[in-house]
């Protein structure tokens, strides 16, 4: 992880001009093993999305195949219950919230990092690194502790506040070399026009800092929807419940109807995938400069 | 890993001040000498500003936690109230004499090996394949990372439906006429292993792909040209050029592969429930952790199993740092330096 440090240009590379006519379509194999490999890819989510348009009998006398004839019933009777929705609303504000969090504390703290010269700093970069070292499965335990101890249990804030310090080390050690890389020049301009340096902050760095800024959100966003020990350990009572909980919830209690389980799945990762697939290109840009080798 | 930045780091302080101790004022904003006494106390206040919320929440929920499970290590403690059952190294004698923690061990290690040999070469060949320029390029990379973006609860829940005896997937092999590969995915204990194993490079392959995709696309293209003017065939370019430039990209995604192997929880805990992993032969570190912590409300015990995990992950990791990553963070630490 620490090795994603290495250089993030800002906005990542500048988009080629596209030279249309060099964009043949090439080796047919290379279409061919693409397609295998995406159909590889997409088959159980195929599975899943469409698993939840059949009728339980059709799903237990062949489990594989297409819903024939389409059955509607599953999805409006989840996106009628209100445990979907409950759930819904409480993974989008553990998200959001977890995602504001990262961002407004990386970009603080990564500013200083890379703005700053003062004594310590090599130390507390290093600490933010050496937070990669610790993933959440090995802290799990003792932070549910602390978490019950600050009175937290069955809050959405303690999911929240442990994701947040969580992702503080990817933030920072993307969002660092993207502020280092804004020229000194804007900055000393910025200040013979008067600008304090917390005016260039605010009125240089933030802007400038965008494309960084987009990706850690993205990541934190993405990664917080999909969580699942954090809350497991957290949130015991299911009106608290975020959506992977709810996932595995409803499929322990409706074990035996197969169909609504699907439907159910298939809802629950609709808004990551929407979301991440409208911002996919300025992830891949945000990586591209920072997996360099 | 911390001690390659930090020296980084230290070096980059070092070189833009001339003495150390005097860092903070030589700061880009000494264009203004008159204001300076002011100016660097006012200096602190930001830095106090800026980065003081950040470093609090990550001291009391990160760093604190983890501090805390080494001491709760050397404890017999249920969970309630201060521990005062002090055992000394008892928790971690039993640890290393059981029998089931060497099983779920060699789980992890399997897991390791496993995950980089077959993910590996795919992910390799896969992005050389998409590196070229095809028409739909952009779609391609959307639909191989869908795996990866969806949730490990998701992911378990649907491919333990398809897995069971009677799901899609024996379903399958038996109207395609391999009813002979029928299988007890799950269950079996001479499958289940790799049955997970399939599951993890299913997930987690469009990562390491869109991970060397992106290593590839900062090769410079001029290095292509040249070999194609000087007549190297398309494989000569790739064996001689790309393999060696991607090296960096490949080890790094070897390192975040080894640590997630080690730390692997949310797939087997979801599939397999914690107590039939142990069955089924696919249990690991972390879910031997939760079921012995946790779950036996051993909660000392569990948090020396997370500290020996921890420590396994670290030496692990710093070895790899050491004989491995060395020259691609010195690398990265110059390039780094703009």
């Amino acid at each position: 992880m620490s090795a994603i440090a290495v250089e993030a240009a800002p906005g990542g590379k500048p988009v080629k001009p596209r030279r249309s006519r060099e964009v043949s379509w090439g080796n047919p194999l290379t279409y061919f093993i693409a397609l295998v490999f995406i159909a590889i890819c997409l088959a159980p989510v195929v599975y899943i999305v469409l698993g939840g348009f059949r009728t339980n009998s059709q799903i237990t006398k062949h489990p594989a195949a297409f819903p024939s004839p389409w059955e509607f019933g599953n999805y409006l009777d989840v996106l009628k219950s209100a445990t979907f929705w409950g759930e819904f609303a409480n993974s989008t504000v553990v998200s959001l919230a977890t995602t504001i969090g990262v961002v407004v504390l990386g970009v603080m703290v990564s500013f200083v990092l890379a703005r700053y010269d003062f004594a310590g700093k090599g130390a507390l970069y290093s600490l933010f690194a050496a937070g990669l070292m610790f993933p959440m499965t090995v802290a799990i335990t003792p932070l549910y502790i602390l978490v019950k101890d600050l009175g937290m249990m069955n809050s959405l804030a303690g999911v929240i506040v442990p994701q947040i310090a969580f992702s503080l080390p990817t933030t920072v050690i993307i969002l660092v070399p993207f502020l280092k890389a804004i020229p000194e020049e804007i900055e000393e301009a910025a200040s013979i026009d008067g600008a304090s340096r917390l005016g260039f902050f605010w009125r240089m760095v933030i802007p400038l800092s965008l494309p960084g800024v987009v990706t850690v959100g993205i990541l934190a966003f993405v990664a917080s929807w999909n969580s699942y020990l954090l809350p497991l350990f957290i949130l015991n009572d299911q009106s608290t419940f975020t959506l992977p909980l709810g996932v595995q919830a409803f499929s322990s209690q409706y074990s035996v109807d197969t169909a609504k389980v699907l439907a159910f799945t298939s809802l629950s990762m609709l808004p990551a995938l929407i979301f991440f697939s409208l911002f996919e290109r300025r992830i891949v840009g945000g990586l591209t400069g920072a997996v360099k080798g | 890993m911390s001690e390659t930045l930090s020296t980084d780091h230290a070096g980059r302080t070092l070189q833009g001040t001339s003495e150390a101790g005097d860092a903070r004022t030589a700061s880009p904003a000494s264009p203004r000498p008159a204001r300076r006494r002011a100016g660097r106390a006012r200096l602190r206040l930001e830095i106090l500003l800026l980065a003081g919320p950040a470093v609090i929440v990550f001291l009391a929920f990160v760093i604190f936690p983890v501090i805390l499970a080494a001491y709760y290590g050397f404890f017999r403690w249920k969970g309630y109230g201060a521990p005062t059952d002090f055992i000394g190294l008892t928790n971690y004698k039993l640890i290393l004499a059981d029998p089931q923690f060497h099983q779920v061990l060699y789980h992890n290690l399997f897991i390791v090996v496993l995950s980089l040999i077959i993910q590996g070469p795919i992910a390799v060949a896969l992005a050389l394949l998409l590196n070229q320029k095809i028409r739909g390029r952009s779609v391609i990379r959307v639909l191989i990372f869908v795996p990866y973006v969806i949730s490990e609860v998701i992911v378990g829940t649907g491919w333990s439906l398809m897995l069971q005896d009677s799901g899609a997937v024996n379903d399958l092999l038996q109207h395609i006429g391999l009813g002979a590969l029928k299988a007890s995915w799950l269950s079996d204990p001479h499958i289940a292993l790799w049955t997970l194993m399939g599951i993890i490079s299913w997930k987690y392959i469009g990562f390491a792909v869109i991970l060397m995709l992106a290593g590839l696309q900062s090769i410079p293209e001029e290095l292509f040209e040249a070999a194609a003017i000087d007549g190297a065939s398309y494989w000569q370019i790739q064996r001689r050029i790309t393999l060696p430039l991607l090296g960096p990209t490949i080890r790094i995604w070897a390192f975040l592969s080894i640590i997630g192997s080690l730390q692997l929880f949310d797939l087997v805990y979801i599939i397999w429930g914690q107590y039939v992993a142990s069955t089924a032969g696919t249990s690991t570190m972390a879910t031997y952790m939760v079921q012995e912590g946790r779950g036996a409300g051993n909660y000392g015990y569990g948090n020396a199993v997370a500290v020996v995990m921890f420590l396994i992950s670290l030496i692990i990791a710093l070895i790899y740092q050491r004989f491995v990553l060395r020259r691609d963070m010195q690398g990265a630490v110059t390039e780094g330096r703009k």
